[in-house]
């Protein structure tokens, strides 16, 4: 299970970026985290693997603090957290599967990461993840090859490969055509359970976050103002989110 | 607000007094120099003129030609091994200092302090600073065009770093990869087409620059080049002239030829 517990976060004296966000996710459930641009959503994501540093709350993966990691305990728990990017952040001068393969880096020894060399075994999961992300036959090719769509799925299989109890996923649509948005929702929805691993995804579109998101958390201006089913939500009350008289008035 | 018509007629006094400006710094500086405006472009075809008769190489000259192919080749090994040592080294402190890779913003201002300081400083001042240890030889040669190069290569890999692997180093250090990891799978892999563009331009660069540092050191083609023209054998010159620029126009043939297969 994932808990946030009053996270805190200011980049400048005074501007706090996040207030006392708390929430929490269970295996298997799909997060969805929605919210003008600017609000924060970035900022929550990047602390839960510690990209950003933030400045006071606490974070817990099965019960143990993040925030309280030294490095070797940091990098160990980074590699239970899978991380998808809206603009993929793949090598893309190598090939797909060296990719996915990247995801391993976190369990091998420096050299052996280094140099990427990889075992029999974690080739052959490699092949089978991008067998289920839909690019069999593209595990040779190299990535600036691929579309949008399927760079992505790579990112996916390159999280999945990690073994993560969560996957992080920032706009992982913002970049995508309508088509490959869904394929790309319906794929992480489905290994979620699959797998039944805990998936947080900062989203822009409310329909898509409806439709795949068990849960749904609103944040404006960095404080959390809902936290639902997502079944609970109509989109009317979504859109008030981004409602710019609400905005002034709640300030 | 001053009127379109108001704006229009001020920029067009301003670049009437523009004109006078620097009209008149032109008319100074001929007259400080000594220099008759008139015939000097007269003299320019003529000089022009003289230049083809005299330089044009002869058949004397084209018996030189083993002897200044053996010369430009030690020019050619001398600007090749010069850039890719320069390289080595620029690669090492620009992932040493790069906002991205390094190790923190101090070193970061201290290693582009001293990347500035060796490429500002002019590659004939480097060869004359040498030229008191190293004396007349190719070491001194070899160390002047390392010297320019690292202060060149050292910005331009850490721009290079800094734009092309930023986000890809942050993909693998979500994954738990330790940072020599992210360095050599995602940093290098990532900036190599970049960094042998820059290289390879570099190359063609410094042979150009070794001739000229070659006049100083006494060695290679710039050697031959100032033995021939202290001797007035103009004919010779030309060749050597020629010679060069034939080496120069295939280098970079060549090299457009490797950027094309590896970008
Ligand atoms: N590196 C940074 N330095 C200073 N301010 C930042 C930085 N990153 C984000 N911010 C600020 O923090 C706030 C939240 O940003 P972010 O988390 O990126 O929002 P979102 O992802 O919801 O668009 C914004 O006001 C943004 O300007
Ligand atoms: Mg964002």
């Amino acid at each position: 299970m994932l808990e946030v517990k009053h996270l805190t976060k200011s980049y400048q004296k005074d501007k706090p970026a996040l207030t006392d966000i708390s929430f929490s996710v269970e295996p298997g459930n799909f997060l969805a985290i929605i919210g003008p641009s600017g609000a924060g959503k970035t900022t929550i994501l990047r602390s839960l693997n510690q990209l950003i540093k933030d400045d006071d709350g606490q974070i817990l993966l099965d019960g143990s603090d993040i925030r309280s990691d030294n490095k070797a305990q940091l990098r160990k728990h980074r590699r239970q957290i899978g991380m998808v990017f809206q603009n993929y952040n793949l090598v893309e001068r190598l090939t797909v599967i060296e990719n996915v393969l990247h995801g391993r880096l976190g369990y091998k020894s420096t050299l052996a990461g280094m140099f990427g060399i990889y075992s029999e075994e974690e080739k052959k999961e490699a092949l089978e993840l991008l067998d289920k992300v839909g690019l069999k036959d593209f595990a040779l090719q190299r990535c600036s090859e691929l579309s949008g769509g399927q760079k992505q799925r790579v990112g996916i299989a390159r999280s999945l490969i990690q073994h993560p109890k969560v996957i992080l996923c920032d706009e992982p649509i913002a970049s995508l055509d309508p088509a490959s948005s869904h394929t790309v929702m319906h794929l992480l929805k489905q290994l979620t359970i699959e797998f039944n691993i805990i998936c947080v995804a900062n989203l822009h579109q409310i329909n898509l976050a409806k439709k795949y998101a068990d849960r749904i958390v609103g944040i404006r201006q960095g404080k959390l103002v809902f936290d639902e089913e997502s079944s609970m939500l109509s989109e009317e009350i979504l859109e008030t989110l981004y409602d710019q008289t609400i905005s002034k008035e709640l300030e | 607000m001053s009127s379109p018509i108001k704006f229009l007629a001020q920029k067009h006094r301003k670049q009437t007094a523009i004109i006078a400006v620097i009209g008149s710094i032109y008319v100074l500086s001929s007259w400080i120099l000594n220099f008759d405006s008139f015939s000097g472009f007269t003299a320019v075809p003529k000089a022009f003129t003289w230049l083809g008769v005299n330089f044009f190489p002869t058949s004397e000259s084209v018996e030189l030609l083993p002897r200044i192919w053996q010369k430009l080749i030690e020019t050619v090994a001398l600007a090749v091994s010069s850039t890719v040592v320069a390289a080595i080294i620029a690669l090492f402190v620009a992932i040493l200092g790069s906002k991205a890779t390094g190790i923190n913003n101090y070193v970061h201002v201290i290693v582009r302090g001293i990347a500035s300081f060796f490429r500002n400083i002019p590659l004939v001042a480097w060869a004359m600073i040498l030229l008191f240890s190293f004396k007349q030889s190719d070491f001194t040669g070899f160390l002047a065009l390392l010297l320019m190069t690292v202060g060149y290569l050292i910005r331009a890999f850490m721009e290079i770093i800094e734009d092309e692997a930023s986000e890809t180093m942050m993909a693998l250090k979500a994954t738990g990869a330790s940072y020599f990891q992210v360095i050599f799978q995602a940093v290098l892999p990532q900036i190599m087409p970049s960094l042998i563009s820059w290289v390879l331009y570099m190359i063609e660069n410094n042979v150009r620059d070794a001739t000229l540092v070659g006049i100083l050191t006494g060695t290679g083609i710039g050697f031959i080049f100032d033995l021939y023209f202290k001797s007035f054998r103009f004919d010779a010159v030309g060749m050597t002239i020629l010679a060069i620029i034939i080496v120069v126009i295939v280098l970079e043939v060549l090299s457009n030829q490797i950027r094309k297969v590896i970008l």
